[in-house]
């Protein structure tokens, strides 16, 4: 029940004020896509009538290189296991927020994004400061698809973030312990995967003991809010202790413009697993995610 | 009357079963080519020009001397064309992929088709044929038809509902198929025997006359 309360609350939370103006609406191949501005911000959201509004992607309109949301800092958690990424692949782009968070964070990193909805490429192109350029590409496609190919190639990431989700509709083949080994046999040696994921209802614990499936561990990255990322990869288990004190040797100034506090990301990484570890691994043949995420 | 119920009982059967496949399709194919529309869109054209060309078909067979038994025989050749799917979906999808990574929309029509197109041919055939063992004349045949394609659509919606709403919530996707396969195999399986006793009854009526 506390539970349920949080989520409404949250979700309350995603729904924009009042006075933000529309600026831009489509009706997409896969959603409804609307951009608002507020004066303050700027926003893409999908939205299904009747039911709540899912926020993508936020950019502070006169601080446009400041993140947002805490998400997207705790994605950053790949940082202190891998400081100096030079091949990153992200499934699921948004308003494009991460790929060019990194990319000014590191010029010479080659970053793929994957986004199966060519309308949302357009609306980070126009809204959201996105562009594409010679490090910087984007991929119109299924993310599995994706990852399927860049196997066939060879192609190798050491620093992949999943972030296909948009709340009221989780693509079930992008959850699977099948997906996960694809995404795992991509990952370069020592490479880091973060996904960002669900922390309420059933799914939870799913989703929990597939990546432990798939990778033999994983740990995650949350707030009491309700924010949650795991942390995973081709690497043995760090403790939290050790992240925090690896995060004090990497401070830099270069991440300030970005709201990033790599100790801050660093202390919301767990070291127990608080998930059960009886609930059923989601496989390609049992992947019934939008109806465990209904149940809770 | 009774045979006319259970005609139309094997019908609904039908229209459960290629539904329910159809909705599978979708998740069968999502590992190799995703869930884009275009997905969608080649699971719903093999469908439908499968089903097309099994109308065709049905409507010819039911010409020469139709019975229960073939009808039976019929739903017994649905039921053993389905358990390739559980089979042959990861090599077929494998062998696809290769050829057609570069575009996921022939590759997963191709697909489709190789997974799909035959048992639901198959299937296509139970509707008209069913048709021919209740119409008697040509007066009622409007209205057979009718009640036949209520039956075997309401199947379908029946089929979509139970296999997205709960049967993957219950069962692995490769489970369902095989349940559908049994589904399809007990109808045969009791189509033949009704068949084969109202053939010997209607000889003996036939004998006492």
């Amino acid at each position: 029940m506390l539970k349920k309360l949080a989520v409404a609350v949250f979700l309350l939370a995603l729904v924009p004020a009042a006075n933000a103006e529309i600026i831009y609406q489509k009706t997409s191949l896969y959603r409804n896509i609307t951009v608002t501005d507020d004066g303050n911000r700027t926003c893409m959201q999908f939205a299904s009538k009747g039911y709540y509004v899912s926020q993508q992607t936020c950019q502070y309109n006169d601080d446009p290189d400041k993140l947002v949301f805490d998400y997207a800092r705790l994605v950053m958690a790949g940082l202190l296991v891998n400081p100096n990424p030079e091949r990153i692949l992200v499934i699921g782009l948004g308003g494009g927020t991460l790929p060019m968070t990194f990319h000014k964070l590191y010029p010479e990193a080659q970053i793929d994004s994957v986004e199966i909805d060519p309308a949302v490429v357009d609306v980070a192109k126009r809204f959201f400061d996105f562009e594409e350029s010679e490090n910087v590409k984007v991929i119109a496609r299924d993310g599995r698809v994706y990852v399927k190919q860049a196997a066939r190639f060879n192609r190798q990431y050491d620093y992949i973030i999943l972030d296909a989700f948009n709340g009221d509709y989780i693509p079930e083949h992008l959850m699977t312990k099948e997906w996960l080994e694809e995404v795992k046999s991509i990952l370069a040696p020592g490479g880091v995967l973060i996904a960002n994921t669900f922390s309420a209802s059933r799914l939870y614990h799913n989703e929990s003991v597939t990546y432990e499936a798939a990778f033999g561990w994983m740990k995650n990255v949350k707030q009491d809010s309700g924010n949650r990322v795991i942390i995973t990869g081709d690497f043995d288990p760090i403790s939290r202790e050790e992240l925090i004190a690896r995060a004090e040797e990497l401070q830099d100034p270069r991440f300030d413009p970005f709201g990033i506090d790599l100790e801050w990301t660093a202390r919301q990484v767990r070291d127990d697993a608080d998930w059960n570890r009886e609930a059923r691994v989601l496989t390609d043949q049992y992947a019934p995610v939008n109806l465990l995420q209904g149940d809770n | 009357m009774l045979y006319a119920l259970f005609v139309l009982l094997l019908a609904f059967f039908g229209g459960f079963s290629i539904m329910s496949i159809e909705m599978l399709g979708g998740r069968i194919l999502a590992p190799y080519f995703g869930s884009s529309i275009y997905v969608w869109g080649s699971i719903i054209t093999i469908f439908m020009v499968a089903l097309s060309i099994g109308y065709l078909i049905g409507g010819q067979l039911s010409l020469v001397k139709p019975s229960l038994r073939k009808f039976g025989g019929l739903f017994l050749i649905c039921s053993a064309a389905v358990t390739p799917m559980v089979i042959f979906a990861e090599p077929v999808m494998e062998l696809v992929f290769e050829y057609f990574w570069e575009d996921p929309r022939y590759g997963s029509l191709l697909a489709a088709t190789g997974l799909f197109f035959i048992p639901t041919v198959a299937m296509g055939i139970i509707s008209p044929y069913a048709v021919r063992l209740l119409v008697q004349n040509a007066h009622h045949s409007g209205s057979v038809a009718g009640r036949l394609y209520f039956v075997s659509t309401a199947g379908s919606a029946a089929g979509v509902l139970m296999t997205s709403f709960y049967f993957v919530l219950w069962f692995e996707v490769n489970t369902i198929l095989y349940m559908l396969a049994g589904i399809l195999a007990v109808c045969g399986i009791s189509a033949v025997t009704v068949g084969v006793l109202l053939g010997r009854r209607a000889l003996a009526v036939g004998a006492e006359a």
